[in-house]
């Protein structure tokens, strides 16, 4: 046999040789939704250093300067680019904030989806029998109220027991809450799904030869395997918690007035709308629809490329 | 004492339309450093057998009575943390598909590691240095370079000997093989086959080699077992049961290897298939595909149709069987002739 003089590939090296970036760089949407996600989301990080002023700061605010239109429009200030809100605040910057805003929210409740749902689908999967029964029944149970009715029936007892001020201290984590539990049994069911694929492999049953505690063979061997299908539905979930919130916001349940975030934006313009000051809504809406757009279709690329069914048929 | 010792295991599927017994009253024994094959067809239990030594059968299956005593320990009854210790630790597995048994996204190093660090208190660098010298042992090419890479970057051949390195990774006293080499080509076979025996001689590890290859079992085993439909029909000594094997279907089994048809003519073959284990025929559960049911003098023997046959011992070696058992009956009447 010939000596072999390979030396093993860093994770760089893989990376640059894996499918994922071959398909990426031959696939002209996902770079370009790739970009797009990449400048919205450093725009919101960056929010306190490059909005023009702090819409939470009431000191920079002038009344005076309320409803002004964008800088195209008759009538514009050139500091307002993106023109002003019904309480006199830059638009493009409360966009800034309040994209920050929600995207903390997507990603905090699919964090919180995901943490849940992977563990009960772990154990429903690989426990089965009784364990399986009780959580898929719960899933089951969970699934048959809508995020909307749960965030509202929530929201509002938060509310009635705390009252608004308390509210809107806690709004943030108190959504990233209620999306994150209303959702988790969609991320149960996939896992669940693929550790019952999993489970009948032989390398489950080598682990448990090995004499393996479960715990490990479920969190180490099978997880790993069952990784493309969270990938994808993560992806689809992000934006679905961003909708939800911009939803519950609109509906005046998410996020106060004070601290906005996109989907308060668009309530905040749509007061106005019939007064001829379309720009409160329209904007922060089109960045929402952006923004649900690019993840979506990232989501869409990452499901052709992972689903070997999709690309090897 | 002997190390391993199977008495009277009976393990039974909890199915819809009751309990199925996959394995009746299996009973035998291992000595630390002994080579034990077992043969039969598909469907007649050896891989039950072998997953029930560890306690691993999957559900529904369960062990309905019967012991496993190994080195002292009762392992039927044994608690599943006890349990893991022998797992692995004591006792390992090998399984037939190298292509299946590893985990796809883990390196050969973290899965080694992983199952050192599961039994021992030692560090990562200590368990990697323990792999090493394992995969050194096992032959394989540029180990170190192993120990980094993904199953899918091995061949065949290459992951069936980490699977032995790691079934020796912890030194235990006894490997459970479950056709070890069917999933590889002949050339690899014979290589992985040869480095098996050797490292368990030279470690005097005990070896349970499961497979229906007879020719495997000749080779490597000192004792062998035959088992049909559930049951062990024969055992004894490798040699003895394979040059002059006593029940009707060891027979069958060494008269369908190709070696033993005329050439030209068709592959000698036991008529019928094996019977399914919910609805086994009575008495003897070869007897619808024997032919030694009908004596010489053309007279049935009820018995076979009735009873199931006791172990009867003839020579060194135990067999199953009213025709046997008749046979040395007979041998004990000195009018008979012998061949």
């Amino acid at each position: 046999m010939t000596t072999l003089t390979t030396r093993p590939a860093s994770r760089w090296e893989r990376f640059r040789d894996s499918f994922l970036l071959y398909s990426f760089k031959r696939d002209l949407i996902a770079q370009l939704s790739l970009l797009v996600f990449i400048l919205l989301v450093a725009a919101a990080v960056l929010a306190p250093w490059l909005a023009p002023m702090n819409p939470y700061d009431l000191a920079q605010i002038d009344i005076l300067a309320s409803e002004l239109p964008p800088f195209w429009v008759d009538g514009s200030d050139p500091t307002y680019l993106m023109g002003t809100d019904a309480q006199g605040r830059d638009l493009l910057s409360t966009i800034l904030y309040g994209a920050r805003v929600s995207l903390i929210i997507g990603f905090g409740a699919v964090a919180l989806q995901a943490t849940l749902g992977i563990c009960f689908g772990l154990l429903a999967g690989y426990l089965g029998g009784r364990v399986d029964a009780f959580l898929m029944r719960l899933a089951d149970i969970q699934l048959s109220f809508s995020t909307l009715m749960v965030a509202i029936v929530v929201g509002a007892l938060f509310k009635a027991i705390f009252g608004g001020g308390t509210f809107s201290d806690y709004a943030v984590p108190l959504l990233v809450l209620i999306i994150g539990l209303a959702e988790w049994p969609q991320y149960a069911r996939t896992v669940r799904a693929s550790v019952l694929a999993e489970k009948g492999k032989e390398y489950v049953d080598a682990a448990r030869v090995m004499g393996l505690p479960s715990r490990r063979i479920m969190f180490r061997h099978i997880l790993p395997n069952t990784l493309s299908p969270i990938f994808v539905i993560s992806t689809v979930q992000v934006a679905n918690a961003i909708i939800s919130e911009a939803a519950l916001s609109f509906l005046g349940l998410g996020m106060p007035e004070t601290q906005p975030s996109l989907g308060s934006l668009i309530k905040s313009g749509f007061d106005y709308l019939q007064s001829g000051s379309w720009w409160i809504t329209l904007i922060p809406g089109l960045v929402l629809v952006v923004l649900v757009l690019v993840i979506n279709l990232l989501g869409d690329w990452l499901r052709d490329v992972l689903n070997p069914r999709l690309y090897k048929g | 004492m002997s190390l391993l010792d199977v008495n009277h295991l009976d393990v039974r599927f909890a199915l819809r339309g009751g309990d199925v017994r996959a394995l009746r009253d299996v009973c035998f024994s291992l000595d630390r450093g002994e080579r034990l094959g077992i043969v039969g067809e598909s469907g007649a239990g050896k891989s039950v057998a072998a997953f029930s030594l560890l306690n691993l059968i999957a559900k529904p299956g369960y062990i309905a009575g019967g012991s496993i005593r190994f080195d002292g320990q009762e392992l039927t009854t044994l608690s599943d943390r006890a349990l893991r210790k022998v797992r692995g630790h004591r006792m390992s597995m090998i399984f037939q598909d190298p292509m299946m048994t590893l985990n796809p996204v883990l390196t050969i190093g973290e899965q080694m590691v992983e199952c050192l660090k599961a039994h021992r208190r030692i560090s990562t660098r200590e368990a990697r240095g323990i792999s090493l010298n394992k995969l050194q042992q096992v032959q394989i090419p540029s180990p170190e370079a192993r120990l980094d890479q993904y199953p899918h970057e091995l061949s065949g051949g290459m992951r069936q000997r980490v699977i032995i390195a790691i079934a020796l990774l912890l030194d235990p006293d006894i490997i459970i093989a479950d056709e070890p080499t069917t999933a590889l080509d002949v050339t690899i076979q014979a290589e992985i086959m040869a480095l098996l025996l050797e490292l368990c001689e030279k470690h005097n590890v005990g070896l349970i080699l499961i497979t229906h290859d007879l020719g495997v079992v000749s080779q490597v085993t000192q004792r062998m077992l035959v088992m049909y439909a559930g049951r062990v029909i024969e055992q004894g000594p490798t040699r003895e049961i394979i040059n002059d094997p006593q029940h009707p279907y060891t027979q069958g089994l060494i008269n369908a290897l190709p070696q033993m048809a005329t050439p030209g003519s068709r592959l000698n073959q036991i008529p019928g298939s094996m019977p399914s284990l919910s609805n086994l025929p009575s008495g003897c559960a070869f007897h619808p595909r024997c032919s030694f049911v009908e004596r010489a003098d053309g007279s049935r023997r009820q018995a076979c149709h009735d009873q199931v046959p006791e172990f009867v011992t003839s020579g060194n070696c135990q067999a199953a069987c009213h025709m046997v058992a008749e046979m040395i009956e007979s041998e004990r009447i000195p009018a008979e002739e012998q061949d």
